[in-house]
């Protein structure tokens, strides 16, 4: 999840409810996805992410798109199916106060956002990508049914996580310490109807809470105000999501990338791939139960740079220290301060991408040392019991 | 002589071999850093070229020569701790030494009350 747009002109960037408090918390702000964003705080990035790893941090995730799929009768089956005919995943058994990660796809099999889907009981809540929302929307107007309702909700979205983030959250709304990691409540938080999931874009434990704009700001400074909660801006939020192996989408997945390329079948659960009572019936099902059978040409591995320069997206990647073409290339990559050295993913050919294979990724002119590996690269703190 | 350079480089001259090294400024500006490349000592720089890469968690960023010469000693503990910059970079958290090519090349550089100058104007 999470997109990947940078260079925005300032001046007719988007404010999120919590701009003003970004900027009274000393954020750096900048533009991402059309957006005014703090990058970072006054911590630092270093310092933001392991305060996320150690106890809790507070993430603006406003930007994000949150939708609404529903039925007149309030028939969510019904929705769940027509989304089917959009993703590949299991919608139509997502238990209600379930959530599930999925990815709309092309007619190729290549991936236009990835998201989080929601049962409310009555309705589907979708989470989608700031840069690709409009699209989404679109996208979901043209092809779902005209029975179907598609709302766009205008709220703020906190991300709050961390091994703390129970902790603190509880304090304003016991019941989210019940939740196990996908879980979707409707909470009271402040005499407002808040939807609140366990989930998160870090690989730790933590919830993200859609809230109507009006209590945004006081809810945030609520949770700031406690000992374990800090604020951490959009550099951080890249780290740790990096180090969680979480695909950013416009880096390591798009349009061309198709989701057993970019390993994440485990996404489509049993009952939508072959044999399955639901198979198929999305965009480019063909292409991927194709490219599931004979096997894919590339594949998005872990890679561990050996030495200790950070190997950046952008980087190609060879089999060889010297000569010979590029065979595949980095899509994100950084410091991995939990980790404690470079860290990064990318695609290689698939024949290349067993765990422990020696590649080269070319930096700044010269071939540096890499190994697949198996992500994540630090253990996930999510609350699965 | 300190001296700056309007890319947020410092350096101090003495005897023909300046001491080389980023700005307190930059350092706040790249965060914490986790990364620092040096040059060959006997390279010969131009000024304005580049020098050194330091990289913090989110991104790469050069170092240039602030003046031409021959590299004649590098730092190599900011190599092996690279926070020692974000903790006193113009002290301990120097890069390189560059024997200058010509003496008087650093006269033009910015003396500290106009590098402050350029800074407060860009923030």
């Amino acid at each position: 999840m999470e997109d990947n747009a940078n260079g925005d002109a300032p001046g007719d960037l988007k404010r999120t409810p919590l701009d003003d408090l970004h900027i009274a918390n000393g954020g750096r702000l900048v533009g991402f996805a059309g957006y005014d964003m703090p990058v970072q705080y006054k911590a630092g990035i270093l310092k933001e992410h392991l305060h996320t790893r150690a106890a809790a941090g507070l993430f603006d995730v406003s930007h994000m798109g949150q939708l609404v799929i529903s039925t007149p009768d309030g028939d969510v089956r019904k929705a769940a199916l027509a989304l089917e005919k959009l993703v590949p995943a299991d919608i139509a058994g997502l238990g209600i106060g379930r959530q599930r990660y999925t990815y709309f796809t092309n007619d190729a099999g290549g991936i236009l956002d990835d998201l989080m889907v929601a049962n409310l009981g009555d309705r589907l809540s979708l989470v989608v990508n700031a840069a690709t929302k409009e699209a989404d929307e679109a996208h979901l107007r043209a092809n779902l049914p005209g029975s179907i309702k598609v709302e766009r909700l205008e709220r703020a979205l906190i991300a709050l996580q961390g091994p703390k983030a129970e902790a603190a959250l509880a304090r304003l709304a016991p019941d989210c310490a019940a939740m196990r990691f996908m879980d979707v409540r409707e909470l009271d938080i402040d005499g407002e109807v808040c939807t609140v999931s366990r989930s998160g874009y870090t690989g730790e434990d933590g919830y993200e809470i859609s809230v109507p704009v009006a209590i945004a700001e006081p809810l945030a400074k609520a949770l700031l105000e406690m000992e374990e909660v800090e604020p951490i801006g959009l550099g951080a939020r890249d780290s740790l999501r990096l180090e969680a192996g979480l695909c950013l989408y416009g880096s390591d997945i798009d349009d061309t990338t198709t989701p057993v390329e970019a390993a994440l079948m485990w996404a489509v659960q049993k009952v939508r791939r072959e044999g399955g009572d639901r198979a198929g019936g999305y965009p480019g099902a063909d292409v991927v139960a194709a490219q599931l059978k004979d096997g894919p040409d590339r594949l998005r591995v872990g890679l561990k740079p050996l030495g200790r320069a950070p190997v950046r997206g952008g980087a190609s990647i060879y089999a060889t220290e010297s000569g010979g073409e590029a065979v595949g290339v980095v899509t994100s990559g950084g410091f991995g301060p939990s980790f404690g050295g470079p860290v990064a993913m990318g695609y290689v050919p698939a024949k290349l991408a067993e765990a422990g294979n020696g590649l080269f990724a070319e930096v700044r002119g010269k071939r540096l040392g890499v190994e697949t590996c198996k992500l994540p690269f630090v253990e996930p703190g999510y609350r699965r019991n | 002589m300190l001296k700056f350079t309007k890319d947020h480089e410092w350096l101090k001259v003495e005897d023909g071999t300046a001491v080389v090294g980023i700005t307190a400024h930059a350092a706040e500006q790249l965060g914490d850093l986790v990364f620092v490349e040096l040059p060959e000592v006997g390279k010969d720089v131009e000024k304005g070229g580049n020098a050194a890469v330091v990289e913090s968690v989110k991104a790469a960023s050069d170092v240039y020569a602030p003046i031409a010469g021959t590299i004649a000693e590098v730092n190599e503990a900011i190599v092996e701790d690279p926070s020692i910059v974000n903790s006193d970079p113009q002290g301990a958290g120097w890069f390189f030494k560059v024997k200058l090519a010509s003496a008087g090349d650093a006269d033009e550089l910015l003396d500290e009350d106009a590098y402050k100058k350029l800074i407060a104007a860009d923030s």
